[in-house]
């Protein structure tokens, strides 16, 4: 009996191929889609932790959360210095971390910071950062980067690195006078850290000491590295700054502070807050994916309908031969509807298996373009409860074709009628 | 006295829809190892009365006994494994499954039928040699060492692998539905010749069916459905 379906399904192998890819096809889609929203969330939850309060110049609350933690997107302003240390000496702070944004290295963001950055900078479940070889900044041009952009660049200590003035690939303007040197590479995170190159505070206001309002200083009149060094070099701006607080209760007080800050217009967002904002915005992404992957897997499905239906009238001479030779009609539809089975749980594992090649496959681009850590996990409960409802579909689908060969083979009996 | 194969008495049929009667039979009565010729032109009930014989229809009313059980007090999945136990089957055309070798084609009814299946040999190696040791007598050798796929053979080697199945595992009723009509002259004697043989080997009796009245001097017996069936069309 099986190796009748296997040699009767064998003659129609390719209707039989092409319904198994379409489905295998709509699988990869309907799991892809939710695999990339969870990981979507996953790093950008993951991204920040720890921190009770992001302050950044007067914006939009997800703006400031998306360049300060994700380098998506650019500031509108700065914030003076002086607010900086003003929140910074707070009582009821605990850290702050300074950011300084708006240069690059060869598509990889520069961030200026301090040491509290390696200190207190917590991603994921509360993890510290570390490094994987070398040490954190300690002279004016040392730089510390990211696991992907040492991993992409292919960069060892030691190197020198040009920092590129703005942000993009293609930066015409280089601090080419003032190369870095990388003194420490950082452990990957899976978060945007990877992807960014820290200096000191020192270093960014170095870099940009005799430039004025954007523009590159004039031939000849650039300082030399030595001259900088003997200079002051206090940040008068800095872009954002993190604050952790030495109690959660302070968090709406200090946030409602900063807000109706009288010296200077600011924004103080809770990280989870802004995130949640985030989420709303993307659940119309996310629904609109999930209604067009569960269309095509329709689609499958109803191709494979199809394709049972119409190969009944072809298969009518099969049916009344196995009729004769003492198949029940019972049989028969038994044998349509583990057809249709067959082929969708066949449509389902190399669906799987498209979808994690896809995954393994696109996991480092992502990583790379978009900073975006996909976790390759084996299909969650959720999503194998999923493919038997899929499976149980096919089966219903199954006993259309099948109820029809029932009746016709009760009807046709063991006469052929061409 | 030799068994009686089919017993039929009063059998009427029409169809549930239409109500127009098909058949009505006061009698048809069918012995062991008969060779019996049923002739009539199409519409004149023939295939009615087969598909009784088979268990595929049921009649309302009077006896229908075959190998002296009554077909009627049967549910359908007894009836379907009644027929594959009892009688093997050839039609007029199209007869195997084109994704099958022409021995697979032939041992194909054993795999629903355990009586059938226990007759034609204890293991699957022994029922494929009782296979091609019918093939051969049917003169199809030389395709089975040549393992011819069963599309290439001509209509003719068709109908022997057909017969063949008919054969197997010995049931004690064969039904042959036009076999021969695609066939020429020639090619339906000596069909019909290794057919009478082989039956007569098998003790199957052989229900042959055909409008064709020209084979009728081969047989013994003769019904035809003009005759045996009232209903005049």
């Amino acid at each position: 009996m099986i190796n009748l379906f296997v040699r009767s399904l064998w003659n129609r192998r390719s209707t039989a191929v092409l319904t198994i890819f379409s489905i295998s096809i709509s699988v990869t889609l309907l799991l892809g889609v939710e695999n990339i929203r969870q990981g979507v969330r996953g790093s950008f939850s993951s991204a920040v932790s720890g921190t009770d309060i992001i302050v950044g110049a007067r914006g939009g609350s997800l703006q400031l959360l998306l360049y300060s933690i994700f380098r998506i997107g650019n500031a509108p302003n700065n914030l003076s210095w002086e607010s900086y240390i003003e929140f910074n000496n707070d009582k009821r702070v605990k850290w702050t971390i300074p950011i300084s944004l708006g240069d690059s290295h060869r598509g990889f963001r520069v961030l200026g910071t301090n040491q509290n950055y390696f200190k207190y900078f917590r991603y994921g479940s509360k993890k510290k950062l570390g490094f994987s070889k070398g040490k954190s900044f300690s002279k004016l041009f040392d730089a510390v980067i990211g696991s992907e952009v040492a991993r992409n660049l292919n960069y060892q200590l030691n190197e020198d690195i040009i920092i590129a003035h703005g942000t993009g690939n293609k930066s015409f303007l280089k601090h080419d006078d003032r190369p870095f040197k990388v003194v420490g590479i950082l452990r990957p995170t899976g978060t945007p850290v990877d992807q960014t190159v820290h200096v000191s505070l020192e270093g960014i206001t170095a870099m940009h000491i005799d430039w004025e309002s954007g523009a590159p200083p004039m031939e000849g009149e650039s300082l030399s590295s030595e001259d900088i060094l003997k200079r002051d070099l206090k940040s008068e701006e800095i872009t954002s700054f993190l604050i952790g607080l030495k109690s959660k209760i302070h968090v709406f007080s200090l946030q409602r502070e900063i807000n109706t800050y009288k010296e200077e217009p600011l924004s103080a967002i809770m990280p989870g807050v802004a995130l949640q904002e985030l989420w709303n915005i993307l659940r119309t992404a996310e629904t609109g994916l999930r209604v067009i992957s569960w269309f095509v897997l329709f689609t499958g499905l109803l191709g494979m309908l199809t394709a049972l239906l119409s190969g009944l009238n072809e298969r009518r001479r099969e049916m009344a031969i196995l009729r004769s030779v003492g198949a029940g009609p019972s049989t028969i539809s038994f044998l349509l509807i583990f057809e249709a089975v067959f082929l969708t749980f066949t449509g389902i594992l190399f669906g799987l298996c498209f979808l994690y090649i896809t995954l393994f496959v696109s996991r480092p681009l992502l990583e790379t373009y978009f900073g975006l850590f996909l976790p390759i996990n084996p299909p969650s409960f959720k999503d194998l409860f999923l493919l038997g409802g899929i499976i149980l579909a096919a089966m219903f689908m199954g006993v259309i074709p099948a109820f029809k060969a029932y009746r016709q083979s009760l009807v046709d009996g063991m006469t052929i009628r061409l | 006295m030799a068994e009686t194969i089919l017993d039929f008495k009063n059998v009427c049929f029409s169809w549930k829809n239409s109500g127009r009667e098909l058949l009505n039979l006061p009698e048809l009565l069918v012995n062991q190892h008969d060779h019996v010729f049923l002739q009539g032109p199409s519409g004149s009930g023939k295939s009615t009365l087969l598909a009784l014989v088979g268990g595929i229809l049921v009649s309302e009313s009077g006896t229908l006994q075959v190998l002296g059980t009554e077909i009627k007090s049967l549910s359908s999945s007894a009836r379907d494994s009644f027929r594959v136990d009892h009688i093997g089957l050839t039609f007029q055309l199209f007869n195997l499954l084109p994704y099958l070798s022409i021995e697979e084609n032939v041992i194909l009814p054993l795999s629903f039928s355990k009586i059938r299946s226990k007759r034609a040999g204890r293991t699957k190696v022994d029922q494929v040699k009782e296979a091609q040791r019918l093939l051969k007598a049917l003169g199809l050798g030389e395709q089975l060492a040549e393992k011819s796929p069963v599309t290439e053979l001509s209509v003719g080697q068709q109908q022997r692998v057909a017969a063949a199945r008919a054969l197997i595992g010995n049931p004690e009723l064969i039904i042959a539905d036009e076999p021969t009509s695609a066939l020429d002259a020639d090619l339906r004697h000596s069909f019909l010749d290794l057919l009478f043989s082989e039956c007569k080997k098998a003790g199957s009796t052989l229900l042959f069916v055909s409008h064709d009245s020209s084979l009728s001097e081969l047989f013994k017996k003769k019904f035809s459905m003009n005759e045996i069936n009232i209903i005049k069309n």
